[in-house]
């Protein structure tokens, strides 16, 4: 058996061997076939609960009520019901633990992503209460003069 | 050609390891992990978007990116809001500017003024990944780091992915990008942090309007499954076959 051909066979078969033996130690013990199939399921079935301990921020208003329910229940008597507590306020995140304050948008540019006047047929953003931005109060922020909690309050 | 004993013994057992090697490629499952590996879920996540409720107010789009550690001010987005405006002249204008996170409080578009009598019908198409049943995405990947769960959400694995790019092509919807501080593929999860503690995903929480809605197809007494189930839906690109799973409310036959 000595023909020249088999010589690179052997260091082929040896770096397959090789590779297959480092494989055993470099690929996590859970990597495999744990979906439906091997197309769409191949993977490393611990990143799942890593997704799912991604840390959350928004809270939502349920976890706002607790302390500032006054705010809260004249937001829901209001027309302004359905706007978040954290789309002004910003996430809550670990809020009052180690974020005593949180950054309150107070630009006008917050209002105007609703209340800025587009005049578009079939939409409901033509049917808002809205405003032309270089006519209404050009300098001033909105809530000088509305209350976002009840923004009927000082309409009539 | 003549063959010693020796020769005989040796080659025998070389070939069989040989042969045997690459079988320690495969792993053999126990029953219970065969079972797990088929066994049906109770959970089939998707989503509704109703683009006749969306004003584009781009809040969605905010508080996903803040929930999902997104850079605020890089040009990527896991979710966006598109605002298309069909004039008479049969043109169909469309933007979305940083992907809608600012909202459109300007009428112009791509500095075009558009004169609101020629308008004949405007509206706003938020858009996300469509966790298809046939992701072209995972398809692709070569190292397994990105894959479908039980529930059908696409998840990638930041560990694993090798920021090659390839599932930023496949993706039809063009909702993968490159994350600019992970340096690795991302995309819309549907929260899936958030979804499997029982809550909304951040955009339909912070949606005021009901634009856009989750749902478990899996569980027939879920009113967004039923609306899905019973209203007229479409999907977007239908015709490459992926099976999304984002189903649209009154979706216009030029959005793209």
């Amino acid at each position: 058996m000595k023909w020249h051909v088999l010589r690179p066979l052997w260091v082929a078969i040896g770096l397959v061997g090789l590779i297959l033996v480092s494989r055993q130690f470099l690929v996590p013990d859970d990597f495999g076939v744990h979906g439906r199939n091997f197309t769409y399921g191949y993977h490393r079935l611990s990143n799942i609960q890593e997704w799912k301990d991604f840390p959350v921020k928004y809270r939502g208003r349920e976890s706002c009520v607790e302390c500032h329910e006054e705010n809260v229940s004249m937001l829901n008597a209001s027309s302004h019901e359905p706007v978040e507590c954290e789309n002004c306020h910003g996430p809550a995140v670990n809020h009052p633990d180690d974020k005593e304050l949180l950054p309150l948008d107070t630009r006008r540019e917050l209002c105007l992503r609703c209340h800025a006047f587009l005049d578009y047929p079939n939409s409901d953003r033509g049917e808002l209460m809205s405003i032309e931005d270089k006519r209404h109060k050009r300098r001033y922020e909105c809530i000088k003069c509305h209350n976002p909690h009840d923004p009927k309050e000082d309409m009539e | 050609m003549t063959c010693s004993r020796r020769d005989f013994l040796k080659d025998s057992v070389g070939g069989t390891l040989a042969s045997v090697l690459p079988m320690s490629a495969f792993t053999l499952l126990s029953q219970a992990e065969a079972e797990a590996a088929i066994a049906e879920s109770k959970v089939r996540w998707a989503f509704l978007v109703d683009t006749t409720k969306c004003v584009g107010c781009g809040l969605c789009v905010k508080a996903c990116k803040n929930e999902n550690e997104i850079p605020y001010d890089a040009a990527v987005t896991r979710t966006w809001v598109e605002r298309y405006v069909i004039t008479k002249d049969g043109e169909t204008h469309i933007d979305s500017p940083m992907g809608g996170r600012d909202g459109f409080i300007d009428d112009k578009i791509r500095d075009e003024e558009i004169d609101p009598e020629d308008i004949d019908k405007a509206f706003f198409v938020p858009k996300l990944c469509n966790q298809c049943d046939n992701p072209a995405c995972v398809q692709v990947c070569p190292v397994g780091a990105t894959y479908q769960t039980h529930d059908g959400v696409v998840l990638i694995d930041r560990d694993w992915c090798i920021g090659c790019g390839y599932c930023i092509m496949a993706c039809p919807y063009g909702v993968r990008f490159f994350h600019p501080e992970q340096k690795v593929a991302d995309k819309c999860n549907f929260c899936y942090h958030r979804i499997s503690k029982g809550m909304q995903p951040a955009c339909v929480e912070c949606c005021s309007f009901g634009a856009r809605r989750i749902a478990n197809l899996k569980d027939p007494d879920d009113p967004v499954t039923k609306i899905i189930r019973t209203e007229r839906v479409a999907v977007l690109k239908d015709e490459y076959g992926t099976k999304p799973h984002v189903f649209y409310l009154g979706l216009d036959a030029g959005v793209r």
